[in-house]
């Protein structure tokens, strides 16, 4: 039976919202196929605002991966502000997707990518404005199934009462795989009702359906064991690892919106995977191996890409672009080719070396120069040890020089704080590095017009990761740190006048801790937050660090546990961990004798270069390190100027 | 532009711009048949191969139905003093509209109020309406069976601040209390240089048959 589209109840409600554009859909790249003719049929969404939402690289591979194939339907939707909101509840009309308008609680499946936790309260406003219950267990045949993915679905289980399903790691096998059952199970009629067909799915090892496991605690409230309900339930669930991303050149047909967006590029990853070890960083540890895309098929990415879209800027994304084998050549044949015309070039995440402004000033050939950050993450040598980021005061200013004397007048320098071990000292070592910047920068220039920005981040332990023991700081000890800092950097106002500092309180972070390393008892915190009128915290402007306290202080006490039990305690070894059941490949040991080599100052290679040091990934997941070089140059070598 | 292969030219300095500009654009929430701009090109080109790339670029219901080559002397702007719409007012009978209708044309001025970028602003609505209508009822689209549906014309002349659709609907309100049950649908039909005899010129045709527009 077919689907009507909301538009006509929509349209009348657009007059009265800001911004009524980021509803309307019409982008160049999207798809609107028809209802009746599709056998499975997905609503992607990205729990955030429309302009956040839409660049996200994720759901757009996994739009067109899905929208290929032609019994499958896909369609996106994205958090509706709450202006629009209101407007929905009071004229019943019902969280819609972009594309066709059509009520996402029609559709087989809800996908959902979590690329931070702070969209949790989003996910609850969708689902209820959808029309499907709340909790899973109250959905029925009727409802979609909701599948989170995306970086925090390496710990579901705050969200495990809301999802039905989550999938951990790359989703372009896996979204095909899903849609396979999904397809057949409704072809036989849909035997078995929706428990069938979530059992079919756990059965797979890779999707993990919270409801088929049971977790047990202790007096004391830690977890006890996590054990399937089921007989036929995997104990562990493995993520997802798409290899041979040259057989993945996806996005092919990006996005193109009408409203204005946070990223308005085309955006290519040139790597998946990080080993370089920094202990804080889940996305290097969750990823794992490294599998490059080949120079040729990047080329080919960029030129089809610009083709299609028409964009004039080109992101050459990972998660240390500097490291791919051939970065030289991509850099400078694509510098080559776009020579002479409003293309720029853009490589973020780039590392500590003099290498990067290299780079960069080879993609700034046509007069466009995109700005330049490093991130030391930490100000002390020591507490570099500690995060396994080897860089030394020395890399840092002559890096930091080579760009100011290559033309760059600004750099931005990012770091964290509230990492552990960390003490007053090693954070105020920013404003000595900063004034060192300044000074070295001065000297060697001989102007005084340059400058630098210290941008500063709150750490946030993170599962799966050397970090996932450690305690966090308070944001009282946070925000007492970065008062000292100012004050430090300003203590020489000549200096200090050159030095912008930008910081976020530690509060969010802190919601970011309990919610990134929570257990399921923290979606009674989650339900609460939502229920009193939490949305989009990940909004400054919209997170109230009070509702949060209030709604943990409210549910956790029943279970014998706290806010601080959740972020500021150190676990230890034995301690079941709410993730220790999904299995990212990284060996749990392993994991644990980093953690102690990270307190006693021990660092750890990258094993690109080096040999296998057993994180556990490759043997476990199948997986293999996929790098070049290749060798291979970008053809054609005319510049698309004079060629046009 | 690029994706159409228009050679647009680029404003020169640090950051380059291309060279296209908006002449009174529609404001948001409402439909248009009749927008106007104008793109400076690196090099001469046919009107018609540039109106076809873009319209081909572009996506579904943004549609470039002509373009011309600019002479030197007036700008688009020069050229364009008053537009002419059609609001649907679903919900709303022909005679009631009639109504307001006329207290609004027997108003010597009619304030409202809006929000705009510098603040809340009061403005008179009448002075601005060159010609306000109420089509007659057999001339109405029976888009939505059932339910009466007045329409009106309307020839609004370009003022600072300017008046727009909803302005005059506030106006009905403040003369008439005319208050639609659903958002009404405005949508601009015409742009262009308004005649003694009420008439839209359009703004392209004095590059088409190379008449200077004030000689007319």
């Amino acid at each position: 039976m077919s689907v009507p589209s909301v538009f006509p109840q929509l349209e009348q409600l657009l007059p009265r919202i800001s911004k009524p554009i980021q509803y309307v859909g019409g982008e160049l790249g999207a798809v609107v196929k028809d209802w009746d003719s599709a056998a499975v049929r997905w609503a992607l969404m990205y729990p955030d605002a429309y302009e956040v939402g839409l660049p996200n690289q994720g759901v757009q591979i996994l739009y067109e991966v899905l929208n290929e194939l032609p019994d499958v339907l896909a369609e996106r939707t994205y958090a509706v502000w709450p202006d629009l909101e209101r407007l929905m509840r009071e004229h019943g009309v019902p969280q819609f997707t972009v594309d066709a308008h059509r009520p996402v609680g029609a559709f087989d499946l809800l996908g959902v990518s979590f690329a931070t936790e702070l969209g949790y309260t989003n996910l609850l406003t969708a689902i209820d404005l959808a029309g499907v219950p709340l909790l899973a267990r109250d959905r029925t045949t009727d409802h979609p199934v909701v599948v989170a993915g995306g970086h925090a679905a390496f710990n579901p289980e705050p969200i495990a009462d809301f999802v039905d399903a989550a999938v951990l790691g790359d989703g372009e096998e896996a979204v095909l795989e899903i849609t396979g059952i999904v397809r057949a199970w409704k072809a036989e009629g849909s035997p078995g009702g929706r428990d069938e067909l979530l059992l079919r799915l756990a059965r797979t090892e890779s999707v993990y359906v919270p409801r088929f496991y049971d977790v047990d605690y202790l007096p004391d409230g830690r977890i006890q064991r996590v054990v399937p309900n089921r007989a036929d339930v995997p104990f562990r669930v493995h993520k997802r690892t798409t290899m041979n991303l040259d057989e993945w050149p996806y996005p092919k047909k990006p996005l193109v919106p009408l409203a204005e967006t946070v990223h308005e590029r085309y955006a290519v990853e040139i790597f998946r995977g990080c080993t370089r070890g920094c202990r804080f960083c889940q996305a290097g540890m969750i990823t794992r191996p490294v599998r490059e895309r080949s120079i040729t098929t990047v080329g080919q990415m960029v030129k089809e890409g610009l083709e299609f879209s028409g964009f004039s800027e080109v992101g050459l994304l990972s998660l240390s672009s500097a490291d791919h084998s051939e970065i030289g050549d991509i850099c400078s044949g694509l510098a080559q080719q776009y020579e002479g015309t409003n293309v720029s070039l853009s490589l973020p995440s780039t590392r500590v070396d003099a290498f990067n402004v290299t780079l960069a000033q080879e993609l700034s050939r046509n007069g466009r120069r995109t700005g330049l950050t490093f991130a030391p993450e930490g100000g002390s040598e020591r507490i570099r040890k500690v995060i396994n980021k080897m860089v030394s005061e020395e890399d840092l200013i002559r890096t930091v020089v080579t760009a100011y004397t290559n033309g760059w007048r600004q750099v931005k320098l990012y770091f964290m704080c509230g990492l552990p071990t960390e003490t007053d000292d090693d954070v105020l070592q920013i404003a000595r590095l900063a004034h060192e910047v300044i000074r070295a920068g001065r000297a060697a220039t001989g102007s005084k017009d340059i400058r630098c920005t210290v941008s500063i981040g709150g750490f946030v332990p993170k599962p799966h990761t050397p970090f996932q023991w450690a305690s966090m700081c308070t944001p009282e000890v946070i925000d007492g740190r970065l008062r000292k800092l100012k004050a430090e950097i300003n203590s020489d106002r000549s200096l200090g006048r050159a030095i912008g500092f930008r910081y976020h309180d530690g509060e969010p972070s802190l919601i970011e801790g309990l919610l990134s390393r929570g257990d399921r008892r923290v979606g009674a915190v989650i339900r609460r937050v939502w229920e009193e009128g939490g949305r989009f915290d990940g909004w400054s402007e919209h997170f109230s660090y009070r509702r949060w306290v209030d709604a943990a202080a409210a549910t956790l006490p029943e279970f014998g546990v706290d806010l601080d039990w959740y972020t500021t305690r150190e676990r230890d070894e034995t301690e079941v961990l709410p993730w220790d059941h999904l299995d990212s490949g990284l060996d749990k040991d392993w994991l644990w004798q980093d953690w102690q080599d990270a307190t006693s100052g021990y660092e750890q290679d990258d094993c690109r270069w080096t040999p296998c040091f057993d994180c556990g990934v490759c043997p476990s997941m199948d997986t293999e390190i996929q790098i070049g070089p290749t060798g291979r140059k970008l053809l054609p070598l005319t510049p698309v100027a004079s060629a046009g | 532009m690029r994706r159409a292969g228009v050679p647009i030219a680029f404003s020169q300095g640090f950051t380059p711009h291309p060279k296209i500009s908006y002449a009174s654009a529609a404001p948001t929430g409402v439909a248009s048949e009749a927008e106007y701009l104008e793109i400076g090109l690196q090099a001469t080109a046919d009107p018609a191969a540039v109106r076809a790339s873009l319209d081909a670029a572009l996506s579904p219901g943004l549609d470039v139905l002509d373009a011309v080559e600019a002479r030197p002397g007036t700008s688009l702007p020069d050229r364009i003093d008053a537009s002419s719409w059609r609001i649907e007012l679903p919900g709303v009978e022909p005679d009631t509209l009639a109504q307001a209708v006329a207290a609004f044309t027997a108003a010597g001025e009619v304030l409202v109020e809006r929000l705009t970028k510098q603040g809340r602003r009061t403005f008179d609505t009448r002075g601005a309406v060159a010609a306000i209508s109420v089509i007659s009822e057999s001339a109405a689209p029976s888009e939505v069976t059932g339910v009466p549906c007045a329409i009106l014309d309307l020839v609004v002349r370009q003022v600072t601040p300017s008046v727009r659709p909803d302005d005059v609907l506030a106006g009905l309100r403040v003369v008439a209390d005319l208050e639609p049950p659903v958002p009404p649908r405005a949508t601009r039909l015409a742009q262009g240089t308004l005649t003694a005899q009420g008439a839209i010129v359009d703004p392209l045709e004095a590059d088409r048959d190379g008449i200077p527009i004030g000689e007319r």
